[in-house]
């Protein structure tokens, strides 16, 4: 699985990593919910010290797509509050 | 392997293709229109040229305003030696005034310095991608069937065209935040032009407009607690006679200090 750290690069990552990923992403769209920016805050850095940490970074020249993508590091509380309450751009 | 299910993920991921609609048929793009990629790549040299542009001006407005504190800071001292309490007070409102607006600016310029990096870092590899795709495109179309190396051609198209949207993403929120940095910089311009960074010694007692509203600015408990530590100050080292400070005194007290 190649997943871009947008503004940052892309990494590769065993598959079976995939659900710890989608728990932590569940959780953080939660926290932004319930306007928990401290809770945030720590699953988004989970998130992006996870994907670096298991992930090795694909080589510039390394011409694959991502499957996905996750917000900048530097996403703000309010950047994801905007962006990620209610259903979102994709409901589900 | 299909992607997450998360919204938080799939939010950008939909943004990226929006951006990659714009952008045409990235295949299309890529094989027919080097040109655009061009653009795009002056585009991030002109934005880098922007942020590095903020930064220098926010640099120079940090080192006249930590320049100003030293001075407003030596001018509440005088001010005190010379048993002039209010105007020690109005100059220690300033300082706080212009050490607020100090905090703000460091850890912008430090944002700005790590946008730059990471601008130049995507510049980077955006620049391999295309290279990349240039090369990779000579040896499909020379392995493959016509129609197989258009297939081909298109996937390894999406690699690039989906650097090119996250670069542009990337570009587009250095430059917002070079947006709020330079209404904070025009800021500070505000606050010179106010009269903030003028000599107290030649206003005198009086109170004016900037007085109050940078009194509103400061906290007042801060300023109460320097007052009051200067005075220990100057009653701890205090064999020299009030008045005497307030003329020709640079340095002089440096011994008074902590």
């Amino acid at each position: 699985m190649i997943v871009r750290i947008s503004g940052e690069g892309q990494f590769e990552l065993d598959d079976d990593v995939a659900e710890r990923l989608n728990a932590l992403d569940n959780d953080a769209v939660a926290a932004v919910e319930a306007g928990d920016e401290p809770r945030f805050t720590d699953l988004f850095g989970q998130i992006l010290a996870l994907i670096r940490s298991v992930g090795s970074p694909l080589a510039d020249d390394d011409l694959r797509g991502s499957d996905v993508i996750v917000p900048p590091s530097d996403t703000t509380f309010e950047e994801a509050r905007v962006e990620f309450t209610g259903d979102g751009l994709i409901p589900g | 392997m299909a992607g997450l299910s998360g919204r938080f993920s799939t939010v950008v991921k939909a943004k990226i293709s929006k951006l990659l609609d714009r952008a045409e048929d990235p295949a299309e793009t890529l094989e027919y229109s080097y040109q655009k990629q061009m653009e795009l790549l002056q585009n991030v040299k002109k934005g880098l040229a922007d942020v590095v542009t903020a930064k220098k001006r926010l640099q120079l407005q940090s080192q006249k305003l930590e320049q100003q504190v030293v001075k407003l800071d030596t001018q509440a001292r005088q001010a005190l030696a010379a048993g002039n309490e209010p105007l020690a007070r109005t100059a220690l409102e300033r300082k706080s005034a212009v050490q607020t607006e100090l905090q703000g600016l460091d850890p912008q310029i430090a944002e700005l310095e790590g946008q730059q990096q990471s601008m130049i870092d995507n510049q980077a590899k955006l620049q391999a991608k295309i290279e990349a795709f240039r090369s990779k495109k000579e040896v499909i179309k020379a392995q493959y069937s016509a129609a197989e190396a258009q297939v081909r051609i298109s996937e390894a198209a999406t690699g690039v065209g989906e650097e090119m949207a996250d670069v542009g993403l990337a570009m587009q929120r250095a430059l917002d935040k070079t947006e709020n940095m330079r209404a904070r910089a025009g800021a500070v311009d505000e606050l010179e032009k106010a009269g903030a960074f003028e000599d107290l010694t030649q206003l005198g007692g009086g109170e004016d407009d900037i007085d109050r509203q940078l009194k509103e600015l400061s906290s007042g408990t801060q300023v109460d607690g320097e007052l009051e530590k200067m005075k220990a100050e100057l009653a701890a080292g205090g064999s020299k006679p009030a008045g005497e400070l307030s003329s020709g005194g640079e340095g002089g007290d440096a011994g008074a200090g902590a």
